[in-house]
């Protein structure tokens, strides 16, 4: 098993007390497999994302990555968890505004020290990003950043790919395209997905498909 | 309507106050060290309007000899026979122990009611005190505790007296000068008789004088303040990048609040309105805040600036402060006109922006290519400006503009410069980090560039400045050791004791060496004519500048001069200029010395001319020569013998320490107000820092979800600081190197009057180094510390809010 979520909780603080995000959730996701987590707004749907991720801690219970329990890892362990196993695909993309688009799509990889040109050739190409490698982030469209992010997270090789409303910011033509694209990527490269999503048509495409709904899944 | 809208304007402020405190904290920091130095300078002033007015000098017309030399009291009496209603005056300088007074004798009898400056009727005065010996000193307070413990005339406090001064009666006072039967000047009453003969058939040898509007000291003492006055405007235009960023970041980040206001039917003109209230009012509270701290700063600066006005002009200024409503005032209107300036272009874009004009948070930030270039091409016709005023310009007011230029003009390049800098930084860069290190360095400079402006300044102004002072130290330390040849210096009190301890020391000595001087007026300025004995120690250690050959030959033998360098700069004085002494004698300028830290003009001739056209000049003082370890014993001895107070009897030692010590309060001030400009500029970055801190997330946090720690980005966060702190650093150095120059050549050679030579010291770059880095250290500090604190939730929230 890839990930394995076990009777996870997670709450914020708020100004009336502690605010209940997560209670009790348990999952699975198998290496290769995709995952679509629907819900409504404020369902927990990022929240268990940026668990799986290691880019937040739970109250309780456990996020195992290959049986390894990364809710208790410190912060570099944390780190290089992020930075090898994970690659991430934002709504709003987050690219890193001051470097250009050849750089960010290599960044994690160099990072992970796992940089392979002709991998990040292929992407590039697959992504249709050949043309743009010198531009930076603010001269490009929104697909073509959504790209630039997709790329980023696959050049890693990553074993999980956590995608969080992907498309969400784009429109239905150009997110299909993407969508279509990040996900013959993610067979390719043997990674798991899970992608969270309001789309219940996007999340139709998903081999299997979760609803979250007042912090418990069904 | 208005004040719901002006609620909700100040509203930001309130979620912000970190930025409400460095806005406010910039605008008053400016002012502070603006109104410190014109507090000073008020006070300075008004000491050399007190000393102007002593007597009504300000008011009354005068006779005296053209050469300014005193004359006969005999004069008085013809013109008072004549039925001329004038008063006797004799002024000159006396020593008490270590305290130099200026002394003026006055006739109380015969003064007008407008030089009537003290009642000497008082009961604790009375006439036949004032009038008969030992007489009555008047002096102010200060002056007074100054002299606390030294042996003078009874004292009187009368503080309407500037400090240094002590009025007495003119009998006293010629017997304290030794000046028997001599006086300086004759007031004119300005109510007088009819039908009087006219002045110059009973005194042919006097002119009459206009008052006194303007002091010579005020004169003498203008560039020193122009001075102050121009590290006050430096200062308070490096306070102004810290307003100028805080109000730019406050107007962007509330782009979105004047739309939403403006579409809810607030009308643009009461916006723009609201907003000029908002900043009016925060610039009234830091400029109140401001000069109250800025007299802070001035209490704790005027004793060495009063030390430096001293050491430099011999001008006496008090040591304490008064509230002056224009310091005040001015302070006020100039926080005031600095935040408008800061300002403008901001309200201005408001009130020209379209309703429907996006947000742009951070467009404040992203200043283009094309305005870095503009911007550089301003700095550079600025460098021409200053470059042009090397060439063409003269005066005191040129200087400080080609200063002013230089200055600018370099904190205009900078961005650019730092953006090359930094380009070619991540061109050598190999690991992704490093490399996304420089170039988001480079992408956070156009948000950072006021500050590193202003840190520019700072560091510049501390090279220059520092340089400028170092260079003075060394050539003034080796200077002293020249003219200080002398092992021995005496001062004797009288005529007759200087007789005898001459004809002492000539037996128990190698030499003794006449320090005899006259006062005169010389091409239109007070200078002082010493005579020279024919001596090696002249020969051997005199500092001169320039010379014709056997200059010390033709001075001994009565056919040359030799001219201090400011004397020689203001008159104009080259070698072989004739130069005419009162007394009638016209002398060939054989060589030019110099005279670093004396505020006049300087002659020197033959000891033999000087007796010979000047009978009266002072013959009191002595240098002699004997062997270093006799000393002691000598100076002793003198003492012994002659009863002669400590102060008047002092070895080489005491005088250049002494001197030195002069030297280095005359620098202390701005010693104080360059730590307290890099201290603005350190603020600047803070200020700076902090605002950015808050938007870099959303450029952090995906380089943490992808692996980073906040560890690692806290750091690179510090390491920005001291990278553009250190490039901010190497561009300073050429400024600064450029700004010592103006100084040395320049400034000072119109100020003072006498040019330096530059030396360098890297040594002391360093020392600007460690500091430079240490203010960004600590700039960064807190928000790299917040950053390494930050919990997940925060940075997750980048994420989750852009939805």
């Amino acid at each position: 098993m890839l990930l394995e979520l076990r009777n996870v909780s997670k709450s914020y603080p708020t100004g009336e007390g502690k605010l209940p995000v997560l209670r009790g959730v348990s999952l699975m996701l198998e290496a290769g497999e995709s995952l679509a987590l629907t819900g409504e707004s404020g369902s927990g749907k990022s929240t268990l994302l940026h668990l799986a991720g290691g880019l937040d801690q739970p109250d309780t219970g456990e996020v195992l990555v290959d049986g390894r329990d990364i809710a208790r890892l410190g912060d570099k362990d944390l780190a290089a968890y992020r930075r090898s196993t994970v690659g991430l695909v934002f709504q709003q993309f987050n690219l890193i505004p001051s470097i250009d688009v050849a750089a960010n799509l290599a960044f994690q990889a160099r990072l992970a020290g796992r940089y392979d040109a002709a991998w990040n050739a292929t992407l590039a190409d697959r992504l249709g990003l050949s043309k743009f490698l010198s531009r930076f982030p603010e001269q490009l469209s929104g697909g073509q950043q959504q790209r630039v992010a997709i790329g980023r997270a696959l050049a890693v090789k990553p074993r999980l790919i956590l995608a969080d409303e992907p498309t969400g910011n784009l429109d239905e033509e150009t997110g299909d395209a993407v969508l279509d694209l990040m996900l013959s990527l993610q067979v390719e490269a043997g990674a798991a997905l899970l992608m969270v999503t309001h789309s219940l048509r996007l999340a139709g495409r998903m081999q299997r498909r979760l609803h979250l709904s007042g912090g418990r899944l069904s | 309507m208005a004040w719901q809208a002006f609620k909700v304007l100040l509203s930001h402020w309130r979620r912000r106050p970190v930025q409400l405190a460095m806005l406010l904290l910039g605008l008053a920091l400016a002012t502070a060290l603006w109104s410190a130095v014109q507090a000073i300078n008020g006070e300075a002033r008004a000491s050399y309007a007190r000393a102007a007015a002593v007597l009504g000098q300000d008011r009354l017309d005068a006779l005296a000899r053209a050469d300014g030399g005193r004359f006969p009291q005999s004069e008085f009496i013809a013109l008072s026979k004549a039925g001329w209603r004038v008063t006797p005056v004799l002024e000159g300088e006396k020593r008490f122990g270590p305290e130099r007074l200026r002394i003026i004798g006055i006739d109380p009898l015969t003064l007008p009611p407008a030089a009537a400056q003290v009642d000497v009727m008082r009961d604790d005065i009375g006439l036949l005190s004032f009038i008969t010996p030992p007489g009555i000193l008047l002096v102010s307070g200060e002056t007074a505790e100054r002299l606390r413990g030294v042996v003078t005339p009874p004292l009187r406090i009368n503080d309407t007296l500037p400090p240094g001064t002590a009025l007495t009666d003119i009998g006293i006072a010629q017997s304290l000068l030794e000046a028997p039967g001599e006086v300086s000047r004759l007031m004119i009453w300005p109510e007088q008789l009819s039908a009087l003969p006219p002045l110059d058939a009973v005194a042919p040898d006097l002119i009459r004088r206009a008052p006194v509007i303007e002091s010579d000291l005020s004169r003498l003492t203008d560039s020193f303040h122009l001075n102050l006055t121009a590290f006050g405007l430096l200062a308070f235009a490096v306070g102004l990048f810290i307003v100028h960023s805080a109000i730019g970041l406050a107007f962007e980040q509330r782009r979105p609040v004047f739309r939403t206001l403006r579409s809810l039917g607030v009308p643009l003109r009461m916006l723009v309105f609201l907003l000029g209230a908002e900043l009016l009012s925060f610039s009234i509270l830091a400029g109140l805040a401001g000069v109250a701290l800025g007299y802070g700063v001035a209490w704790a600066l005027l004793p060495d600036v009063a030390a430096s006005l001293e050491g430099l002009y011999g001008a006496e200024v008090a040591g304490t402060l008064t509230i002056r409503p224009s310091v005040w005032g001015l302070g006020l209107a100039i926080a005031v006109a600095g935040t408008m300036v800061s300002a403008g272009t901001r309200l201005w874009r408001i009130a020209t922006m379209p309703l429907l004009a996006p947000a742009r948070p951070r467009a404040w930030s992203l200043a283009s290519e094309r305005a870095l270039r503009l911007q550089a091409l301003g700095g550079a016709a600025l460098l021409g400006v200053s470059a042009l005023l090397v060439t063409a310009g003269t005066g005191l007011v040129a200087g400080f503009i080609m200063l002013g230029a230089m200055l600018l003009g370099a904190a205009l390049l900078l961005p650019l410069v730092l953006s090359l800098f930094l380009k070619l930084g991540g061109r050598a860069a190999k690991g992704v980090v490093v490399q996304w290190f420089w170039a988001d360095t480079r992408q956070q400079l156009p948000g950072l560039s006021l500050a590193l402006m202003a840190l520019l300044l700072a560091l510049a102004a501390n090279a220059g400045v520092g340089t400028m002072v170092e260079s003075f130290r060394l050539t003034f330390v080796g200077w002293l050791d020249q003219r200080l040849a002398s092992e021995l210096y005496v001062t004797t009190r009288s005529l007759e004791e200087s007789g005898k301890v001459r004809s002492w020391l000539e037996t128990r000595s190698d030499a003794v060496l006449p320090i005899w001087h006259a006062d005169v007026q010389l091409v239109g300025q007070p200078v002082q004519i010493y005579g020279v004995t024919d001596h090696t120690t002249y020969r051997d250690h005199w500092p001169l500048l320039e010379a014709v050959p056997d200059v010390w030959g033709l001075v001994v033998r009565g056919e040359g001069a030799l001219a201090n360098e400011q004397l020689a700069r203001r008159g104009g004085l080259g070698l072989g200029d004739q130069v005419n002494l009162p007394g009638g004698r016209s002398m060939a300028i054989a060589g030019v010395f110099s005279d670093y830290g004396n505020p006049k003009g300087q002659l020197i001739i033959g000891n033999h001319l000087l007796d010979e056209l000047y009978p009266d000049a002072s013959r009191l003082r002595y240098a002699v020569r004997v062997a270093p370890q006799k000393v002691p014993e000598l100076a002793a001895d003198l003492r012994t013998t002659f009863g002669l107070p400590q102060g008047n009897v002092v070895d080489q030692a005491a005088v250049k320490a002494f001197s030195l010590r002069i030297f280095e309060r005359t620098f202390a001030v701005t010693a104080a107000l360059n730590v307290l400009t890099l201290g603005v500029a350190a603020l600047a970055i803070f200020a700076s820092l902090l605002t950015l801190a808050g938007m870099r997330l959303s450029q952090l946090a995906p380089a943490w979800a992808m692996g980073l720690t906040l560890g690692n980005l806290a750091g690179l966060e510090i390491l920005r600081s001291v990278a553009l702190a250190a490039f901010t650093f190497v561009a300073a150095i050429p400024v600064g190197l450029a700004l010592a120059w103006i100084l040395l050549a320049v400034i000072n050679v119109e100020a003072f009057g006498w040019r330096l030579p530059m030396h360098v010291f890297p040594l002391e770059w360093l020392r600007l180094f460690v500091l430079a880095v240490a203010s960004a250290i600590i700039a960064a500090l807190l928000p790299a510390l917040h950053l390494m604190r930050l919990a997940p939730a925060r940075l997750l929230k980048v994420f989750a809010d852009e939805r």
